[in-house]
């Protein structure tokens, strides 16, 4: 993959430099041929017997075979965890339970390259992301709430606090192993066992965190990792000695399992899509806004359920700063996930390759305007260039559903109660990003915007300490920080 | 005049600030100096940082020997190895001027020379312009001036702007390098805000520093001033240089600042007319990168010369 | 000579800050415990349920962007009302069979809960919230926030306490409600709706329905603009299919100990939103 050009040439390589297609080695990871079902502490096959392949999505070139767990599995894995709860780890202090979080922060820092080359290599992120984002951040979150394990009762004082006991746990594709890491860390901090269920399109870093898992002797059966896709995870969902239920993905999926959940009053927490407003209002400092922009779109592929996915900008510098916008997107260099200097991986599946191709399509069709840069795209592989559509209007298609590609729709507002009401106007309501060097204008769009995440003059960032989930319809519950800790244990004040 | 209405010399039209910042600038300079760059792609970027560099040596203690063995080295920075291009540019005091230009004599080698009450500027207008006037009339190609900070930062941007305008008719034909001493301005905001002012004023090139404070170049103040400068480029249609000044001392550094510089501004700014790094002890590391590049072993500061 | 014959009491809805008959035009009858009539109350329909849906979304963000303090001394306002109609309230739930000093007592810890409550407008931000130690330079806080628009059924037993425990933690903070509420339960809802339609609560904030549960409870937990419903009070013959609509836009289900008071419920009615901004020159 060649850098791309700017309209006007200029490109280092056009002057004799080109950067370094600095692939990283895969040596360090040892991928298997097959992977089992981690259950009990061990790695065992699936009664029925079926499995199925994992790719690498920029190549579709086949990486294992994956074992998919039965309704069987399911009820073994869950059974595997209720004795878990009973015999160990209910028993244990925090302070020992703190022990085993703070091995597995440290193994996963040890490891942490080969973790990140086998993210990228299931599923087609870019290595410096999987390299500085996803597993320093995994780490990250293990450490944070290992802390918290023997101290619950400062964060809920004057509460009688209990685990609820065997926890379904089921995650998406686009940060595999650090939404395990969400998942895991407060799960197992505040004295759940779990049932985790990774994506079927990424399960190799899950399972390679099931070997972790292990090497740091993990009483067996406190985490289950169950492999498999749609079916896999409502034998998870309708268990009936699962106590509580978190899921992170889609919207109408989230919605399945709360209709399930509900019927039976059982605790659940959902992270679920988003449609997140992006505003730029024209005092801003419009080229780090730019960046923010691009960050907030492009990073992982707009594989991300709080991505700024609507660009709002100011009418009075609109034409200038979608200028600015489409150089830098000139800039972007898209292409092998293992290169460092990737800036845009592949996407992370046929399907989703096929979503986000119909929906921009869909986007056309009713009027966009469509600009992507001009860089060329490897033939194997599933690949999107990163793509703006200006002229969408509120109505459309594009501007109201959630792509989850690199997709930037451009909208524009005149004053403060425009981008608002524009900002409001949708069902989902997970992070929003605010760019104005007026820190008046800062708070009152934050104290306004519908969204449980707010971004002011920067965007993507997390950290364990920072409590991240929706509103609306974007989920309930929070993950991170001392509010995420809330969805694990029973009468501590949180929506379980 | 303040820093929101800057009005451009040459047409008076307004010119537009930018507010920066800090965190996300900072954010965006680290992610480009992680950019690796292809084996066969490096003698191409550590030339290039060679035609870009502006020798220099600006202390009491210079004398016009120490000069032609500056001039020397810029000439030819690797005697043995004609490949090696020549520098851009001595950076020597007025008082050396004329040495520079006998030692340069028949090469591509340019005489840029500090002036105006260097480097502080802070002796009056008349006595600044007659120093510069007195540089360009002893042979040199470039002046390179302070920005008046004690006039910047009182809040006097007039004043700050007039005297760069009365600079650059003392300039003649000589080009003009407005130094912003990015260290002393406090904050990107004001880097940002005085190299709108210089080039408005008539700047040819804006520079981080004198090298004589610590505080001196960084790849985040450079890409904010590059910034400003695609953006007055935008406004006006006018290109203005960018030199970086100040502890820049290897060749990855400097490799940096070429994919700052080439990816904020583009092909046209990587050219000595256009970009300069100004160092003292710079050339010899990229030399012996060369050298490791041409040997595929690693060198040492004994093969390449002192001077 | 005039004046003989008592004047009773029409129950009417709670919508808006007004008193109106169900559009329906339809009622039921709520007996004593002797059988008899004690009056004709306005049966709520879909319809209703809709207006006062759309009044409650009206009221919402004016009354979250009240400050704290304001609100808590509007629910304070709301306590004063209570201690002073406490007889008509003995007499209300003596009526529909609850003995006089249970009676009494019912009233007495309704008006200390909603003290209680009222106490905490200006409180539990601070206790909720937080300020995160980020990796980085970014300033980053936690703050609560309403929810939005709030479903309740109305607890039937015991009829005041039970409602005061779920109307006072849900408003607090700034959301607005729907209330259903059905059978003997409708007299003491109704008779809290005159409370608050005369202690500066302003129109909207509250709304009541009386009718039947049953009716009401798809047509709320199905309404898109409704963000939370709180089931504390429902009948436990609800079949619990008739909940899952509430996943039509993920609302917020709520189900607690009708007659609990703790800070975990005005929780139960907060949304956590985290604020980054960069810390920089």
């Amino acid at each position: 993959m060649g850098n791309s050009n700017s309209k006007d040439g200029s490109s280092l390589e056009d002057f004799g430099i080109e950067y370094a297609s600095a692939v990283e080695s895969t040596s360090l990871v040892n991928i298997k041929d097959k992977y089992g079902l981690f259950i009990d502490g061990n790695f065992v096959e699936s009664s029925s017997g079926k499995s199925f392949k994992t790719l690498d999505p920029s190549t579709e070139k086949p990486l294992s075979v994956v074992t998919e767990a039965s309704s069987d599995d399911v009820d073994r894995a869950v059974r595997a965890a209720s004795v878990s709860y009973e015999k160990y780890w209910k028993k244990m202090p925090g302070a020992d339970r703190a022990r085993y979080l703070f091995r597995i922060a440290r193994h996963l820092q040890e490891r942490a390259r080969e973790f990140a080359v086998l993210e990228t290599l299931d599923g087609g992120k870019p290595i410096k992301e999987s390299r500085d984002v996803d597993l320093p951040l995994a780490a990250a979150h293990f450490f944070y709430h290992a802390g918290w394990a023997d101290k619950l009762e400062y964060a809920f004082p004057q509460r009688k606090l209990e685990p609820h006991g065997v926890v379904g746990q089921i995650i998406p594709w686009n940060f595999p192993l650090l939404m395990a890491a969400w998942k895991l860390a407060p799960a197992l901090a505040c004295g759940n066992t779990v049932v985790l269920k990774p994506a079927e399109t990424t399960p190799l870093t899950a399972l390679l965190l099931a070997e972790v898992i292990r090497d740091v002797d993990l009483p067996p059966g406190v985490v289950n990792i169950v492999t498999g896709a749609g079916k896999t995870g409502s034998a998870i969902v309708e268990h009936p000695e699962v106590n509580k239920l978190a899921f992170t993905g889609s919207t109408e999926v989230g919605k399945l399992i709360q209709r399930s959940a509900v019927r039976r009053n059982l605790p659940l927490t959902l992270e679920l899509g988003g449609k997140a407003p992006h505003v730029i209002f024209e005092d801003a400092a419009l080229d780090q806004a730019i960046e923010g922009v691009i960050n907030g779109i492009f990073f992982n592929q707009g594989h991300v359920c709080c991505a700024g996915s609507r660009l709002l900008v100011q009418e009075s510098i609109a034409d200038n700063f979608i200028d600015r916008l489409q150089k830098r997107i000139e800039l972007l260099r898209v292409g092998n996930p293992l290169d460092k200097n990737t800036d845009i991986g592949a996407i992370n599946s046929q399907a989703q390759l096929e979503r986000i191709d119909q929906l921009v399509k869909a986007g056309i069709e009713e009027g966009a305007e469509v600009f992507k840069p001009s860089c060329s795209l490897p033939e194997n592989g599933y690949w999107y260039p990163p793509t703006v559509l200006t002229g969408v209007q509120q109505s459309h298609r594009v501007a109201r559903e959630e792509i989850f590609g690199p997709v930037l729709v451009v909208q524009t507002f005149r004053t403060p109660e425009e981008a608002l009401e524009k900002a409001n106007n949708t069902p989902y309501g997970l992070s929003a990003g605010v760019w104005t060097e007026k820190g008046s204008l800062i708070h009152w769009m934050t104290e306004r915007l519908r969204a449980g995440v707010i971004w002011a003059n920067t965007f993507n960032k997390f950290d364990p300490t920072s409590p991240f989930g929706g509103y609306k319809e974007s989920g309930f519950g929070r993950e991170g920080g001392m509010h995420g800790l809330a969805a694990y244990l029973k009468n501590s004040g949180g929506r379980s | 005049m303040s820093t929101s209405n800057i009005t451009f010399r040459e047409t008076g039209s307004s010119i537009k600030v930018t507010p920066v910042d800090e965190v996300s600038l900072e954010a965006r300079a680290a992610s480009l100096a992680t950019r690796s760059i292809k084996t066969n792609s490096k003698r191409a970027a550590l030339h290039l940082a060679i035609r870009c560099m502006d020798l220099t040596t600006l202390e009491g203690a210079d004398t016009p020997e120490k000069v032609a063995s500056l001039c020397q080295k810029a000439k030819r920075p690797d005697p043995s190895n004609h490949d090696v291009p020549s520098v851009a540019a001595v950076c020597i005091y007025p008082e050396m001027v004329h040495h520079a230009v006998e030692a340069t004599k028949g090469s591509n080698v340019k005489v840029a020379s500090v002036a105006g009450a260097f480097p502080s500027g802070l002796s009056t207008i008349e006595a600044r312009t007659a120093d510069i006037a007195d540089a360009v009339k002893r042979g040199a190609d470039e002046i390179d001036i302070v920005l008046n900070r004690s006039a910047f930062l009182a809040g006097d941007e007039q004043r700050a702007f007039e005297e760069i305008v009365a600079s650059k008719d003392a300039c003649g034909k000589a080009h003009l390098k407005v130094i912003l001493e990015v260290g002393e301005l406090g904050s990107y905001d004001k880097i940002r805000q005085a190299s709108m002012l210089a080039m408005a004023a008539g700047a040819d090139f804006i520079k981080t520093s004198t090298g004589k404070i610590s505080q001196a170049s960084s790849l985040p103040r450079v890409l904010c001033m590059a910034e400003a400068v695609r953006d007055f480029a935008q406004q006006t249609n006018i290109s203005v240089g960018i030199k970086a000044a100040g502890g820049i001392r290897t060749a990855k550094q400097a490799w940096h600042y070429l994919v700052v510089i080439g990816e904020t501004l583009g092909t046209e700014w990587l050219s000595p007319e256009m970009f300069r790094i100004g160092a003292s002890s710079l050339l010899n590391d990229v030399l012996l990168q060369l050298k490791r590049l041409d040997s595929g072993s690693y060198s040492g500061p004994d093969y390449v010369t002192v001077d | 000579m005039t004046g003989k014959i008592p004047i009773a009491k029409t129950y009417k809805l709670f919508i808006d800050g007004a008193f109106p008959r169900s559009e329906s035009g339809r009622t039921f009858s709520v007996n004593d415990t002797e059988g008899e009539l004690i009056a004709n109350v306005s049966q709520a329909s879909r319809k209703d349920f809709r207006e006062a849906v759309r009044a409650a979304r009206a009221a919402q963000l004016p009354w979250a962007s009240r400050t704290a303090y304001n609100r808590g001394q509007i629910l304070y306002r709301v306590a004063e009302m209570l201690e002073s109609r406490k007889t008509e309230f003995v007499e209300l739930l003596k009526s529909i069979g609850v003995n006089s000093r249970s009676a009494a007592r019912e009233i007495e810890d309704s008006i200390q809960r909603w003290v209680w409550y009222a106490g905490w407008s200006d409180k539990y931000s601070q206790i909720l919230g937080s300020v995160n130690p980020v990796s980085g330079p970014y300033f980053n806080f936690t703050v609560p926030e309403p929810t939005g628009v709030v479903g309740i059924i109305a607890p039937t037993e015991p009829s005041m306490l039970g409602l005061i425990s779920r109307l006072a933690p849900a408003i607090v903070s700034g959301n607005t409600v729907v209330v259903v509420s059905e059978g003997h339960s409708s007299l003491t809802s109704v008779t809290i709706g005159e409370v608050l339609a005369t202690s500066d609560v302003p129109a909207g904030v509250v709304n009541i329905l009386t009718g039947d549960q049953t009716d009401l409870l798809p047509w709320m937990v199905g309404h898109l603009d409704v963000n939370a419903v709180d089931i504390s009070g429902i009948s436990p013959e609800t079949d619990p299919a008739l909940l899952e609509e509430a996943a039509s836009n993920v609302k917020r289900v709520i189900s607690r100990q009708v007659n609990e008071e703790s800070l975990e419920l005005i929780s139960d009615f907060l949304e956590m939103k985290t604020v980054w901004h960069p810390i920089g020159r």
